[in-house]
């Protein structure tokens, strides 16, 4: 197989960010040299490469006894009886834990705890996969062959699952799950429809998926007098304080939480899930530490998946393509424990403005555990349904898939009128297709073969809320002359420990590498969790403001101007001073804790995007593969094309894994997950992935969502692209699948 | 998983005399490993068979017989020089099972009897009375739910109410086109079995019983007749992921072709059953018969024709019958 | 369990000694411990990770006398006598790093880092089997290491870098693997 030169070359790190942003009109911009917006590297790869980067469990202190949860078979019922003797008998076995050891708990706050309902806190069974029991032993290997021999007896009951479930309205009270309005709707969507010019209605199934991080999620307990030490893979240090808190009635101060790597979350790790609450119970039952690491099966009832979406979306346009009306109804799983709602409407709310709207929002409570947040969370799910519809609604019209997004361009947020704090999406339309080539497309189905195969391009466009914490963060400069970064956020892959010292570089006038980045401790700064974008846009703003604050004593120091870096130890000693510290934060308007898109701020934020896809069908063996991706987003400013762009491949990739490979399919009798394993879950391989994946950003600074110009990007480069593969793929053969992932029995003729 | 002794053969004899008091042979371990954890066996003892030498993959001096040792790991066959030349199905087929890794450490002689990947089989269940679900290969007895499952790897053929599960690997489908031969020991000596017949369906075996090996048995390698066809074979696997995946369907086939006319046909058809599926009567009625899409096409769909696909997965039989075609194709250069 | 006396004992706990990473290394373990956790849980040797415990991600992808493999897959007894080289074992004695992982930093080539140990020691195995002649070789035989972050197409660009810098050996037969891809690349 031959590669064209342009393919080599456009994989290539220095090729592919010299093109990364882009002016307004399309020319490349000028990237620093260093600092911000310069081609930095990580600065912890280092520590990666090496396998020097510990993460959860991998440092143990002496005495920490295996921990492994016995977990239930069936999915509702009850626990009759569980026999331990066998367990006991067995070699190294320690100790094995069961509901009647377990302390009263406080009620769980959810979140940061993730499910209101805590295992072994009775003897009800409300999912399959729930743990029942804990065995300690001196070695793994000890310990998982205890947990085979417990002997649990359960009465079970024929459990209910999604398909079975009744559709019902969530509770919005007292709901930590509800960010937003459930149903809101303008104008009359059913009259308008009526009259439209053009309509589409369908039914639209995102299926339930799971996280699949690579670094199963994993907890070492370890009391120390009455503190509790935690090395836990999470996402929010500070969310486990909080959560075990609130249950174990302690002082947060008396919780500390380490978590200097993650080893992937996507959500999995945001929230408190039971084996981060059963191991610090199991150790000071055990009164020895205690490790608990997952297995991978139970990765898949242990830290939550995003549900299952079933949108039915109904379009009217004009005869200009202009909608007149959307109506997007939606309803996924939840537990019967917790009204999780996934918002698969969230980004219809805002995208095009049309003057009638319907939209609902439902859920199933079935027999399974509580869903949560993955990677791209209500947008992901819900952007495939309402990108497809419009594609549909483009054929019906006969107008280009573009044109008609163009059409429907929103000046606005169409969801409350206000003004957006920054948007480019023009702009990201304009390039996307311009670097895709999409004028050259022909308008027909069908109208390409090469061989046997069929090719096909379509597109999308991609929406993301803005989510924003309030943060603080602390920058040091040391008496031997060193700056040290300090702030309790977590690295997960974003690129945090280069990204925040990035930031204190350039505000320091400084170069980035040399600085030392610590994070990941209760002990330190605190932020919120690492997940919804939000780490740059908040740990990044406090970061800047408290680098702001030791430049503003250095200069303090020196009579009000910043003596050049290698000035500053001596500085120090003239003055008398040892470290010197400086305290930054970010706060939200009216100290919220939490903002979603502006919240009750001016400004609407969002972040948009553009994806062009195009795809190869063959269908006489039922096959679909991409061939190449160009995507532009309108994000805010980004701080580091290396990293920004390794982001967005990886969130384009998932979006390939949501249109053509992943489902976690669950037997309806037993309401367990048909495959708890990843040879029986498809997540994309690197064959499954062409080197063509260009992405870009519009050049862009946002002067009101943080102190840095950035919005975030994390969850944006997932949304869209399953929509534009299903379009790319109709646009290719004239089959249009609405239930995915795209597989053989779609495809196949 | 519950520990075990651990004892290294160092003769087939010696092994095959552990295996008698209990053992279980080891070699890759690459599928032992994971039974052992699920709950599906949980031997007293290894005997690890990797050190004896039965790794070597030959060419015979005649040229008529391939010989490939039962511990060629699937690396080793899918790039040697011999097999790639003279039966070059069975390398690609090799080399597009598992991963790299895998491929360093599962051999020739454990690939033929790995087992369905049927997910209800699958389910991690280490444990008395884990199983979430019926199975009647983890539970005797305990039936199939498979059957109205949303799983779409169910048997095409040979399948009973009883089990619908297929056989996943990729080399036993090339080996039952290359009419290859495995040479077993057991305690009462040598023998051959023909790998076309190698392995049981469920009406032939019920759920349980999936191979002819006798317990106790060990293959020692396998012997390969190498003709024009077999020089001219191709494998073909088809599967959601590009790679590191098992098929969905697969299509290996032995061609020997001139001037546009099939001289002679073999083809089996991989993961529509729990054995690789021949088609006796298709390459009957192809031989003679022109090389070309539309009469290789009408022959497969005349062949699926008796397929029985579950609700939900009426697409397979079209799909063995374009992979089949696809495979010909291949075969004869004709597509690539 | 019984055996003939001419016949080797099989021991429950088997004593195993094999050269990690240019050190000599002698445990006794029970049997059912796999070379993975042998590692990560007894010999603090954590930088090879467990991310399914079988053979489904390559997470755990060592050198066994050269050859990759899942440790997790391997008995630790099986490596008697055998030689294993982890992620550990790559950089120069001085710190400086092999030239694999120096193109994962440099092309980005990972982001969490979990996968990351088994990515390099693959990529390393890959470059030696002469499986880096093209972008498409490439993925192929680095398609037994799975990254959920999904730095793909980075991880080519990598192995690439390095193949040029290491120098590609010849004939890598398997290159010849034929794609069902729909003109993946092309």
């Amino acid at each position: 197989m031959t590669v064209s030169p342009r393919t080599r070359d456009i994989h290539h790190v220095d090729i592919g960010t010299a093109r990364l942003i882009v002016a307004p009109g399309g020319a490349a911009a000028a990237l620093p040299e260093t600092g911000i917006g310069s081609t930095e590297r990580r600065l912890d790869g280092d520590d990666k490469v090496t396998g020097r980067a510990a993460y959860a469990g991998e440092e143990m202190p002496p005495g920490t006894l295996h921990g492994v949860l016995v977990t239930s078979p069936v999915a509702k019922g009850r626990i009759v009886a569980i026999g331990t003797d066998a367990a006991l008998a067995a070699d190294g076995v320690v100790r094995v834990i069961v509901p009647d050891d377990m302390p009263a708990l406080a009620a769980p706050s959810v979140p940061p705890v993730a499910q209101s309902f805590v295992p072994m806190s009775d003897t009800s069974i409300r999912y399959e996969g729930q743990p029942v029991a804990i065995v300690l032993a001196e070695t793994l290997e000890q310990a998982e062959h205890g947990a085979a021999l417990v002997d649990l007896r359960i009465e079970a009951e024929t459990p209910t699952v999604f398909e079975t479930a009744e559709t019902v309205t969530p509770r919005t009270e007292g709901n930590g799950y509800i960010l937003g309005a459930l149903d809101p709707a303008r104008g009359d969507a059913e009259a308008a429809m009526r009259d439209a010019a053009a309509t589409v209605d369908a039914v639209y199934v995102a299926p339930t998926r799971h996280h699949n991080m690579m670094e199963p999620s994993a907890t070492l307990a370890e009391w120390r007098g009455g503190a509790l030490h935690m090395h836990d893979s999470t996402q929010w240090t500070y969310g486990v304080r909080y959560a075990l808190s609130g249950l174990l009635s302690m002082e947060p101060g008396d919780i500390h939480v380490r978590c200097p790597f993650t080893g992937g979350g996507f959500g999995a790790k945001g929230y408190v899930w039971p084996h981060q609450i059963l191991a610090p119970l199991a150790a000071r039952l055990a009164g020895r530490p205690v490790k608990i690491a997952l297995s991978r099966a139970q990765c898949y009832t242990g830290s939550g998946y995003q549900p299952v979406v079933r949108s039915r979306v109904a379009l009217g346009a004009d005869a200009d393509g202009r909608l007149t009306a959307i109506r997007h109804d939606t309803e996924n799983v939840t537990s019967t424990a917790d009204d999780y709602v996934e918002f698969g409407n969230a980004g219809t709310r805002s995208l095009y403005p049309a003057p009638n709207l319907s939209l609902t929002t439902r859920i199933r409570r079935a027999d399974v555990g509580t869903p949560t947040a993955m990677r791209a969370p209500h947008e992901g799910p819900g952007m495939f349904a309402l990108e497809s519809a419009m594609d549909e609604l483009s054929y019906a019209l006969d107008m280009d898939p573009l044109a008609l997004r163009l059409a429907n361009y929103a000046e606005t947020d169409p969801a409350n009128g206000k003004p957006f704090s920054s948007n480019r999406l023009r702009d990201a339309y304009a390039e996307g297709a311009r670097r895709f080539g999409w004028d050259a497309r022909p308008r027909r189905v069908r109208a390409r073969r090469e061989g046997p195969r069929l090719i096909g391009s379509g597109m999308a466009s991609a929406i993301m809320s803005t989510f924003r914490f309030p943060a603080s963060a602390r920058v040091c400069l040391t008496r031997d002359g060193a700056i040290r970064v300090e702030a309790g956020a977590q690295e997960i892959g974003t690129g945090t420990r280069t990204i925040f010292p990035q930031i204190a570089a350039e505000r320091l006038g400084i170069a980035a590498d040399g600085i030392e980045m610590v994070l990941g401790r209760t002990d330190l700064p605190e932020t919120g969790g690492t997940f919804g974008s939000s780490s740059t846009i908040s740990v990044g703003s406090a970061v800047a403001d408290a680098a702001d604050a030791l430049r503003a004593r250095i200069e303090g120091l020196a009579d009000g101007t910043l003596p050049p870096r290698e000035a500053w130890p001596a500085l120090l000693r003239e003055n008398g001073t040892g470290e010197l510290v400086g305290e930054g934060g970010f706060s939200l308007p009216g100290d919220a804790p939490f903002d979603a898109h502006g919240g009750a701020g001016e400004h609407s934020m969002h972040t948009w995007g553009a994806v062009f896809v195009e795809m190869a069908v063959d269908e006489a063996l039922g096959l679909a593969r991409m061939r190449r991706c160009v995507a532009c987003y309108s994000a805010g400013r980004i701080l580091n094309p290396v990293t920004a762009r390794s982001q967005m491949i990886g969130g384009i990739i998932w979006g390939y894994g949501r249109a053509m490979l992943e489902k976690s399919a669950m037997d309806p009798r037993s309401a367990r997950y048909l495959s708890k394993n990843l040879s029986g879950v498809h997540l994309p391989v690197n064959a499954d992935i062409p080197q063509e994946i260009d992405v870009s950003f519009i050049e862009e600074h946002d002067p009101h969502a943080s102190a840095i110009g950035v919005r975030g990007i994390g969850e944006l480069g997932e949304v869209g692209v399953a929509a534009a593969i299903a379009n790319a793929v109709y646009h290719a053969t004239g089959r249009r699948v609405r239930d995915l992932p795209i597989t053989f029995g779609d495809l196949v003729g | 998983m519950e520990n075990f002794t651990y004892a290294r053969a160092d003769s087939p004899e010696a092994a095959i005399r552990a295996a008698a008091d209990g053992a279980v042979f080891a070699a890759g371990t690459t599928e032992l490993v994971n039974w052992m954890r699920l709950g599906i066996v949980a031997p007293p003892a290894l005997t690890d068979i990797s050190g004896l030498d039965l790794a070597a993959i030959a060419l015979a001096d005649d040229g008529a017989t391939l010989t490939v040792g039962a511990l060629a790991t699937l690396n080793a066959v899918g790039t040697a020089p011999p097999v790639r030349t003279h039966a070059p199905a069975l390398a690609e087929a090799a080399l597009k099972a598992a991963s790299p890794q895998l491929r360093n450490r599962a051999t020739l002689g454990g690939n033929v009897l790995q087992r369905t990947r049927c997910p209800y089989f699958r389910a991690e269940a280490a444990g008395e009375g884990r199983m979430p679900w019926p199975c009647n290969k983890r539970v005797a007895g305990s039936g199939c739910v498979a059957r109205e499952a949303p799983f779409d790897r169910a048997a095409l053929f040979g399948w009973t109410d009883d089990c619908v599960a297929t056989q996943p690997s990729d080399p036993v489908v090339a080996l039952a086109a290359l009419d290859a031969v495995a040479r077993v020991q057991g305690p009462d000596g040598i023998r051959e079995v023909a790998m076309r017949d190698f392995h049981l369906d469920q009406q032939e075996g019920g759920a349980a019983t999936e191979t002819r090996l006798a317990p106790g048995e060990m293959i020692l390698g396998y012997r390969i007749p190498v003709d024009a066809a077999a020089r001219g074979s191709a494998y073909l696997k088809v599967r959601e992921r590009e790679s590191y995946e098992y098929a969905m369907v697969s299509a290996a086939v032995c061609l020997d072709h001139a001037d546009g006319t099939i001289r002679a046909l073999r083809i089996a058809l991989g993961s529509v059953a729990q054995k690789p599926w021949r088609l006796p009567q298709t390459e009957a009625a192809l031989a003679g018969a022109a090389l070309d899409e539309e009469t290789v096409q009408a022959a497969m769909d005349a062949a699926l024709r008796d397929a029985r696909p579950l609700p939900g997965q009426g697409w397979k039989p079209r799909l063995a019958a374009n992979a089949a075609t696809r495979a010909v194709m291949m075969a004869g250069g004709i597509v690539r | 369990m019984t055996t003939r006396p001419h016949d080797h004992p099989g021991e429950a706990m088997p004593a195993t000694r094999f050269v990690l990473n240019g050190t000599d290394r002698a445990v006794t373990h029970e049997a059912r411990v796999t070379l993975l956790d042998l590692l990560r849980e007894r010999l603090g040797a954590t930088g090879t990770k467990k991310g399914c415990a079988e053979g489904a991600c390559g997470a755990c992808t060592v050198l066994l006398d050269g050859e990759r493999v899942n440790a997790c897959m391997v008995l630790a007894a099986a490596v008697h006598g055998r030689e294993v080289t982890t992620v550990e074992g790559l950089a120069a004695a001085d710190g400086t790093l092999h030239a694999v992982q120096r193109a994962f930093v440099e092309q980005d080539a990972l982001q969490c880092g979990y996968c990351t140990p088994g990515q390099v020691v693959s990529a390393v195995a890959c470059i030696r089997e002469g499986h880096a002649g093209s972008e498409v070789e490439i993925a192929e035989w680095m398609s037994g290491n799975l990254c959920r972050c999904a730095a793909y197409p980075q991880i080519v660009a990598a192995v690439q870098q390095a193949a040029a810098e290491l120098g590609t050996p010849q004939g890598g037969a398997s290159g010849a693997v034929q794609s069902t891809a729909p003109a993946a690349r092309a």
